[in-house]
């Protein structure tokens, strides 16, 4: 067998170019954490250090208000549109082609191909409707419209990871006569798991990011943080915007590193 | 899933019900009320007050027309107060509850759009017109020439904020016609004009505040309140009023017909036509107000300003941007998508 | 097939039906229903001020290829309208060919990573999209300014004299957009190569393969349901976007999405701004069709 020089799983430049893309991802991450603290107004010049924008942001209920509708929303829609995009990955992939499954597969990506100035046109008339009706004026109306428009994002990554797993150690399970939930529960899941990770963190990330749907369909007391930032967007933006950011940024690191940590001590040895 | 289910139960639950009593819903653009003013307005009637965002008259029409917004105050510009009265969304105020109604400035009593100011009370107004980087141009800035005709120091650095009815409303006059205007010869000067000092500018964007403190381009088409936060950022900025006319716009308050909370709504509309309180709104939005009285509570920077106080010279070239409808909001959707494609 | 079989299929089939129903039910809602009223929409009239009137029309429909010349009354083709779609086209595709070249190696790199840190990594690359797009967008501005940090920095190293015009140019607009839709490129390419096999390309080195080969003969197919997916998630929102090309780009030239929003808006025109999006759905979802059949090709194991 003739001697490599490189690791089997090494292809050339890509290290280099995946390094590259981490700290052009992290600038300008890096310039609003920094110009969180300037003292001065304007973003083009460096005034000095202050906290004077976190204390600013401190007292705007506003958009304290709006940063919190925003994570409420999206964590309730990324729960329901991944549990829900799962079970149809489930339901879509690794069978044979049945009559509908174009059809599913159809629906399920389509609130990706409509712009979303005309599903938030759409929804706003259901929603006034039935808001005239019942009077309901909850946070219920986004939460559902988010969830359904994440559904394909968490769709597709649960859906290629499904495709790419190998059906054998499945059937090896149900050889050693695991039921069916079993299987699902002690073999597939754990498996799927990247997937619907991936799928998650995107349903997250998109929810948290949707401005038109939600100006249209929000009712009293629910600007999310982008419809708040819309509303400035006409005027000035305010440097205590990045105050916020900065903040919801560092709270999510230390949410995320908290979850990382207690997941990771729930593993088995050897796992 | 069962726990997500019911996560999810609890989530919302918790969320449901906005039915409490002591509330205020206020639906107003972005960015442009005052939350020392509202906190004096909560403290002093022990009413929660909620302030929800929109972007454009369209869209908050939309929302309202579709019925159930939960709001009791909205805040239209000028055009479409009429529209909403004609479509039945606001309803007439009791002029007896509202003391202060007589501190609205005589010359905004009776508008065009509200003779006699039964269904809007003023909340802010302002121009549109040029600000211009004297660094670099030193010529005449009161003209629309600034960004229709550009002079050859600003060409490739100018900015037009892409407000359809405002650049199309200076355009028009630049023209020689009103705003408004259905007139092909005069609407086709207008689109050659806009059309041939398209590839001059540099962006259409809306964010003239940061960009022309920052130099990021020389000139742009812009309000007036903009203009002056601009000035007060770089003082190299400085106002122009377009004399072939330039543009009027007030926003005003109007209590929708289906408002629940209609008594604290009447508590609001009082208060900011008080001198003090609408001075607290100005100071925060920068834009000047149609109370009398209210010039000895502004801030020093606003008193003196150039860009809130017309000149006597331009005093009667301003026209009031209205909603066009028919030919002539045809000819604008053709020119404007024209220059945008 | 046999009678066990038939039957297996058969419980196979209303499986995945059961499965996907929850999600078809909340869409149904949600997402297509209210699609319904739109295309209705496009049948009706424009009201005098937005919303629209019931009275039957064709209008809608007939504005989206053609324009009556407000001048001169003449029907002729809608070339504005074909301008920005195509428009939006071209910076789809490169956008997804630019993310695909980039995020590609950024995914392969993650999974190739120790197994324990692989979910560090993919957090890593999720964080900055954990900040609002507008905060993004205006943050990639203050780096390629003239007097940003970029430029700022160039000028000091002395690599150039002047700094260099990046703001409302092509390359800025680009360099937002793969930035945006990066991560929807790069999970969906991680979960395929997560579970792809490393033997498979011991096999190919052992027999003598290039590197080169081996990429292209081996890994591109076998990740290929991570490649789809990743396109259709960059691809198709990008079509629609509107907010970073008008912040980046310098709003000079309008978007499909752009397009459609000022119908319903200023442009008081929902009828046509319903014909443009049905058209455009029909349009994407057989290219999608199409996309998949041609590339997705058969979904066997491995």
């Amino acid at each position: 067998m003739a001697k490599r020089s490189f690791a089997v799983n090494d292809l050339p430049g890509f290290a280099t170019i995946a390094i590259i893309v981490f700290l052009a991802l992290y600038a300008p991450m890096a310039v609003l954490v920094v110009f969180s603290f300037n003292a001065g107004e304007s973003p083009a010049q460096w005034a000095g250090f202050s906290l004077k924008w976190y204390q600013l942001a401190l007292q705007n209920d506003q958009v304290q208000a709006a940063a919190i509708t925003s994570l409420k929303i999206a964590f309730a829609a990324a729960l329901l549109s991944t549990a829900l995009a799962t079970m149809a990955a489930l339901g879509t992939t690794r069978r044979k082609n049945f009559k509908g499954q174009t059809f599913i597969y159809a629906m399920i990506n389509q609130p990706l191909m409509v712009p979303e100035i005309v599903t938030a046109v759409a929804l706003l008339l259901v929603t006034a409707a039935i808001k005239k009706a019942t009077g309901y004026t909850g946070l219920g109306y986004l939460i559902l419209a988010h969830a359904a428009f994440c559904i394909p994002f968490a769709y597709l990554p649960i859906r290629a990871r499904l495709e790419g797993m190998d059906l054998a150690l499945e059937t090896a399970a149900a050889d050693l006569y695991a039921g069916p939930w079993q299987c699902f529960r002690r073999v597939t899941l754990p498996l799927l798991m990247p997937g619907i990770f991936a799928g998650a963190m995107l349903a997250f990330v998109t929810s948290l990011d949707d401005v038109v749907i939600t100006e249209f369909i929000k009712s009293p007391g629910q600007d999310t943080l982008p419809t708040y930032m819309l509303g400035q967007l006409r005027r000035s933006m305010k440097p205590d915007v990045n105050a916020i950011s900065t903040g919801i940024l560092a709270l999510t690191l230390i949410l995320l590193t908290a979850f990382y940590l207690a997941t990771r001590t729930r593993k088995q040895p050897g796992a | 899933m069962k726990r997500t289910l019911t996560a999810l139960a609890v989530l919302l639950a918790s969320t449901a019900g906005a039915f409490a009593e002591g509330e205020l819903h206020l639906y107003n653009w972005g960015n442009y009320t005052s939350p020392d003013m509202i906190k004096k307005f909560e403290d002093k009637y022990n009413v929660k007050v909620t302030i929800t965002d929109y972007d454009s008259n369209d869209t908050a029409l939309a929302k309202i027309e579709a019925g159930g917004s939960g709001f009791d105050l909205a805040v239209p510009s000028a055009g479409y107060v009429g529209i909403y009265a004609e479509k039945g969304l606001i309803q007439k105020m009791d002029l007896a509850r509202l003391p202060n109604h007589k501190n609205i400035a005589p010359e905004w009593v009776d508008v065009s759009w509200d003779m006699g100011r039964e269904w809007s009370v003023p909340w802010q107004w302002g121009t549109t017109g040029m600000a211009v980087n004297t660094k670099d141009f030193a010529g005449d800035i009161n003209t629309s020439g600034i960004f229709l005709d550009p002079p050859a120091e600003l060409v490739g650095k100018i900015n037009v904020i892409p407000e359809m009815s405002d650049v199309m409303a200076l355009a028009t006059m630049y023209a020689g016609g009103k705003v408004c205007d259905d007139n092909p010869e005069v609407m086709k000067k207008v689109r050659d004009v806009l059309m041939a000092a398209k590839p001059k500018w540099m962006s259409m964007d809306y964010s003239t505040v940061e960009k022309m403190t920052n130099h990021d381009y020389a000139a742009t088409v812009d309000w007036n309140g903009s203009g002056l936060r601009a000035r007060l950022a770089n003082p190299d900025v400085k106002w122009g009023f377009p004399k072939e006319g330039f543009g009027l716009w007030m926003d005003n308050v109007v209590l929708l017909a289906d408002a629940k909370n209609t008594d604290n709504a009447y508590l609001f509309l009082d208060f900011i036509m008080d001198p003090e309180n609408a001075a607290m709104l100005s100071a925060f939005a920068r834009y000047a107000n149609g109370i009398t009285g209210s010039a000895a509570f502004m801030p020093d920077d606003m008193k003196d300003a150039v860009e809130l106080n017309t000149p006597a010279e331009f005093a009667d070239k301003g026209q009031f941007v209205t909603v066009c409808t028919g030919k002539a909001l045809d000819y604008q959707n053709a020119i404007w998508t024209e220059l945008q494609k | 097939m046999s009678r066990a079989e038939q039957a297996a299929s058969a419980r196979s089939v209303r499986a995945g039906w059961w499965l996907s129903a929850p999600a078809l039910l909340l869409l149904t809602f949600a997402a297509v229903g209210p699609l319904l009223i739109v295309l209705i929409y496009s049948f009706l009239t424009p009201g005098k001020y937005g919303n629209v009137e019931w009275v039957f029309s064709w209008a809608g429909w007939v504005s989206v290829l053609f324009e009556r010349d407000v001048f001169d009354d003449t029907l002729r083709l809608a070339d504005a309208n074909l301008t920005i779609f195509f428009r939006s086209v071209k910076l789809s595709f490169i956008t997804t060919v630019l993310t695909f070249l980039v995020g590609f190696p950024t995914a392969w790199f993650i999974a190739t990573r120790p197994p324990k840190s692989r979910a560090g990594w993919l957090f890593l690359i999720t964080i900055p999209f954990w900040t609002n797009l507008l905060i993004r967008t205006f943050a990639i501005n203050q780096i390629i300014r003239n007097e940003g940090v970029l430029n700022t920095i160039l000028l000091n190293l002395g690599v150039i004299g002047a700094p260099i015009q990046l703001t409302y140019t092509d390359t800025a607009l680009l360099v937002g957009m793969v930035y945006v839709y990066l991560p929807l490129m790069v999970l969906p390419l991680f979960a395929t190569i997560d579970r792809f096999d490393m033997r498979l390309l011991e096999a190919g080195y052992d027999l003598y393969a290039s590197r080169w080969r081996v990429l292209w003969r081996i890994i591109l197919p076998i990740t290929r349901p991570g490649i789809i997916a990743g396109s259709i998630l960059v691809f198709v929102p990008c079509l629609g976007a509107y907010v970073t090309p008008r912040i980046l780009g310098g709003g000079k030239n309008m978007m499909i999405g752009n397009f459609i929003e000022l119908q319903f808006g200023q442009g008081r025109n929902w009828p046509l701004g319903s014909a443009l999006s049905m058209a455009l759905l029909v349009i994407v979802t057989f290219a999608l069709l199409a996309y998949v059949r041609t590339i997705g090709g058969d979904r066997r194991n491995g």
